[in-house]
């Protein structure tokens, strides 16, 4: 046991203070940092006899999901169960929001119930800030529009960490759908704060050349980034944000971005294959590759419930005004 | 201490101590160290962080990092000795217990505590006990250890608002 005192001293002189988490952007390297060694004490309770702690007992959860979601929603349920939290969850459809009500009376209707943190997804980039900064429960982003989807981006970092043993200094390539992808802006805050090179790969239509302001590269030659990438993480085409069409169609997307079987031979033996899911096989990643042994998707899944418990238990755990 | 322990405890092999992070753990470590060399056996040592049990859940204004517990399995038959530095209120030592329980059913639970400083609100005692410090309960005790804070080992007594 000895080995740990010096992971101890780490991050032993920050306290974490935030009672909502609306996005990666604003948070530091050394909160990011907290959350996910935070997470691995959440992941050691999945391995206890009894796997539920009473950290957030007495404490109330509303999943509130304007735009569906079946992983993400039930990932915080799982969460908050394991916590101790009583949870409901609201969909679009059976929310009242339907009938004409505003996101902020239903937040504050929701708030009269006694709310003590809301988890939002919505399809506005900005509805999770808009509502933190006028309700005092915590408020936790579940992905808005195309702006962030911080538990994911957390998540992702924590499945590279665990995997690779580090962050800083790997390669890590972010394939598809930049455009519309929450995901990926999640990803690439998160990751340049840890000292990772990212390159962005798609069409220039999904993957315009403005992202570079950002730090990172912007390449549309799937073939020249897969050598030297420690990491690729597909990105789902999301069908239901593109307007208008953003490729000529999906046998050519495949044919220059998919990750084929023939393509795979370019990466590194050790290339950590992810993917947020839902998995459109056959289109960003042959079928056989999603379930290879380079794929670290369904560890994704796992790792998403330990990081959602600490973001949780961190967030509704410090008093609120 | 350790005399103590290795007393109370004839078969070191069931015996777990589990340190309440972090100066616990180092103290664990060192009584682990100190038994071997009176007993010549190793005993197992293990992890308990107590933030997922505490009773003040949503009433700090910021919260410190939780560390990873590790305790061996199984836990039934054995005897886990909790190891922490002060011993003050006694609800750490509560939290550890219901922290321990989520692990599996020991035989038996023992505290051990460097310093014993007094005020319970819980119907909790030490088994073992390095000193016993008479403290008025605004005063504040420090437990310092080279290998976590890096500077001489040392218990310090502060005034109130100090």
């Amino acid at each position: 046991m000895g080995s740990g005192f010096s992971k101890q001293m780490n991050s032993s002189i920050l306290r974490w203070t935030r009672k909502d988490l609306l996005g990666l952007r604003e948070l530091s390297a050394e909160e990011i940092n907290f959350v996910l060694e935070t997470a691995d004490a959440f992941k050691q309770v999945g391995t206890r006899e009894v796997k539920k702690v009473p950290a957030l007992l007495g404490k109330t959860l509303i999943n509130l999901f304007i735009e569906p979601s079946t992983r993400t929603r039930t990932s915080f349920e799982l969460a908050a169960k394991r916590l101790s939290a009583d949870i409901v969850n609201i969909s679009a459809a059976t929310s009242s929001l339907t009938k004409g009500e505003t996101l902020k009376d239903t937040a504050r209707v929701l708030e009269a119930n006694h709310a003590d943190i809301i988890v939002l997804r919505h399809s506005s980039a900005g509805a999770p800030q808009f509502l933190a900064s006028r309700i005092g429960a915590s408020v936790i982003n579940a992905g808005d529009g195309a702006h962030e989807h911080p538990t994911q981006g957390l998540l992702d970092l924590y499945t590279i960490r665990e995997k690779k043993g580090r962050v800083a200094g790997l390669h890590i390539a972010i394939i598809g759908d930049i455009l519309f992808s929450r995901v990926a802006r999640s990803n690439i805050f998160a990751l340049l704060k840890m000292g990772a090179r990212v390159t962005l790969v798609g069409p220039s239509t999904l993957v315009p050349r403005e992202f570079e302001q950002l730090g990172v590269a912007v390449s549309h030659q799937l073939d020249e980034v897969l050598p030297t990438a420690d990491v690729v993480n597909l990105l789902r085409i999301q069908h239901e944000r593109q307007r208008k069409e953003y490729f000529p169609g999906l046998g050519e997307y495949i044919r220059l971005f998919g990750l084929t079987k023939a393509r795979a031979v370019l990466l590194k033996p050790d290339c950590l294959i992810m993917h947020p899911g839902p998995i459109n096989r056959g289109v960003e990643i042959d079928s056989e590759l999603a379930d290879g042994v380079q794929s670290v998707i369904l560890d994704q899944v796992t790792n998403g419930l330990a990081v959602r418990m600490a973001v949780l238990y961190l967030c509704a755990g410090i008093a609120t005004p | 201490m350790a005399h103590e322990i290795v007393e109370r405890n004839r078969d070191l092999s069931a015996l777990v101590l589990a340190g309440i992070p972090a100066r616990g753990v180092a103290l664990a470590e060192r009584l682990a160290a100190d038994i071997e060399a009176i007993a010549q056996a190793r005993v197992a040592t293990g992890v308990i962080d107590v933030s997922m049990h505490r009773d003040d859940v949503g009433m700090r204004v910021s919260l410190p990092v939780v560390r990873a517990s590790q305790l061996p399995k199984p836990l039934e038959e054995r005897t886990v000795v909790i190891v922490d530095d002060v011993l003050f209120t006694g609800r750490t030592c509560r939290a550890a217990m219901d922290a321990i329980r989520s692990f599996g059913r020991p035989a038996c639970l023992q505290l051990a505590a460097l310093v014993d400083r007094g005020h319970r609100d819980l119907p909790i005692r030490a088994d073992f006990v390095g000193k016993n410090l008479p403290t008025a309960r605004a005063e504040q005790v420090r437990v310092r250890l080279a290998e976590i804070d890096q500077e001489p080992d040392g218990v310090w007594l502060f005034k109130a608002n100090e």
